[in-house]
């Protein structure tokens, strides 16, 4: 049993060495600094891309999302893993997905883009990372209290497939790009990775994710709550790999200013960071793990990468999404609205329990 | 009385298998048989065990897992 348990442990390190190693790629292949991944700046990129903002510097359909989703329903049939799932209060998920992206566009980045933005040595995501640390507390408090968007239930598969059919779907899109979607032509949407590079990476990533069940949230969660450090050490390896591949390809640069595609207000990076932190636990994972979820049959996960995406759309509609000149007024009031929001999602949601239920 | 100890996290999704775990182990002296219906709570329910030096044997169902720890 030791080993089997090192063995995993050993995949869990290999796993987070390889996502680091791979973002460090993606970025000397055309990403933008520090965001080889970002699964809210990316999935933000598709809603522009679909025309659902118009935010013209950041509109692309990224194939590291349609990867990952991908990769993660090819390695969940491959293991027999796939189950097709869902039912566990949708629609909540899908406001706690939402929120999760006002809080990250806050930030400017996902939990692992957070990562990545300290292996380059960017402090405004130690300060993200003080926040995220913060609003997973708060959501182990209600954890502990008794929280829970109840259970779920069996699928059918199509249902199940629905959300790896839109990917596909995607796929077509970008390969094809009909007149009809929008590509950025300067700003963050118009720095990427080569098509095939950027959907390899994904599956490949999307692939040993679902086998190892990596999770930014569920890292520190789980060391907090049980004393259990398996998902940390993907945390721990993915900063290791990515600092060394950026000190080998001269992209670290430590400091507060001037880095890239982020901002140094430190109160609202850390407070975008406690609303990602806080919802991301109610919903049993972040915006990585929802992703590979979702690719894995889990229509919960899938509805909450909906939420993300209209909440993505919504931050650049409604100017709510910071940028490199800081936070806007609208973005500091979602981010607000969020935290209390999120508060009264967990407090209505502790049951106290009996028996089974 | 540890036969009666089930925790029944069926549908639950990770992590509340195992804080409902956690809870019964504390409960009743470290015994306990959990129904859970995927895999994911089955390794993440048999490391937290195991991390307690706790033995956990796992039977397969239709669908289903029963795990049985102490």
């Amino acid at each position: 049993m030791k080993n089997v348990k090192n063995k995993k442990t050993l995949w869990m390190i290999l796993t987070g060495l390889i996502i680091g190693a791979i973002a460090v790629l993606l970025v000397a292949n055309g990403n933008p600094k520090n965001m080889g991944f970002c699964i809210a700046c990316f999935i933000r990129d598709i809603a522009g891309g679909v025309g659902m903002h118009q935010a013209a510097i950041v509109q692309y359909i990224r194939p590291e999302i349609i990867g990952l989703v991908l990769g993660a329903l090819i390695m969940s049939v491959a293991g027999k893993e796939f189950k097709a799932q869902g039912g566990s209060s949708p629609v909540t998920r899908f406001v706690l997905g939402f929120f999760v992206m006002v809080g990250a566009l806050m930030f400017l980045g996902c939990p692992l883009r957070m990562v990545l933005r300290i292996a380059g040595g960017d402090l405004n995501a130690v300060v993200g990372l003080v926040g995220f640390v913060v609003g997973i507390l708060a959501g182990i408090f209600c954890l502990n209290q008794g929280f829970s968007l109840r259970r779920t239930y069996e699928q059918s598969p199509l249902e199940g497939g629905m959300i790896s059919a839109i990917n596909v779907a995607l796929l077509v899109l970008v390969v094809a790009a009909p007149p009809v979607i929008y590509f950025s032509t300067e700003g963050p949407g118009s720095m990427r990775a080569p098509l095939i590079l950027a959907l390899v990476a994904g599956l490949v990533v999307g692939a040993l994710c679902q086998k190892t069940r990596l999770c930014m949230v569920g890292g520190i969660r789980d060391a907090v709550l049980f004393k259990d450090f398996y998902l940390l050490w993907g945390f721990i390896a993915i900063i290791v790999a990515a600092l060394i591949g950026n000190l080998i390809t001269g992209n670290f640069t430590l400091g507060f200013a001037g880095q890239p595609v982020a901002h140094t207000d430190g109160v609202w990076n850390a407070l975008g960071m406690v609303l990602v932190g806080f919802a991301s636990v109610l919903l049993g994972g972040c915006p990585l793990r929802q992703l590979i979820l979702a690719g894995s049959g889990n229509s919960d996960s899938a509805v909450t990468v909906l939420g993300l995406f209209v909440g993505a759309a919504f931050c650049h509609n409604f100017k709510l999404a910071a940028s490199a000149e800081g936070p806007t007024p609208n973005g500091k009031i979602a981010v607000i609205v969020g935290l209390v929001v999120v508060a009264v999602i967990a407090f209505v949601n502790i049951q106290k329990q009996k028996k089974n239920s | 009385m540890a036969d009666n100890n089930v925790v029944d996290a069926r549908g639950r999704s990770c992590p509340e298998p195992v804080i409902l775990t956690k809870k019964a182990l504390s409960k009743n002296g470290n015994k306990a048989q959990v129904l859970v219906d995927n895999q994911v709570a089955v390794d993440n329910i048999t490391r937290f065990a195991e991390n307690k030096g706790l033995k956990v044997s796992v039977t397969k169902g239709d669908g289903e897992f029963k795990l049985t720890i102490g």
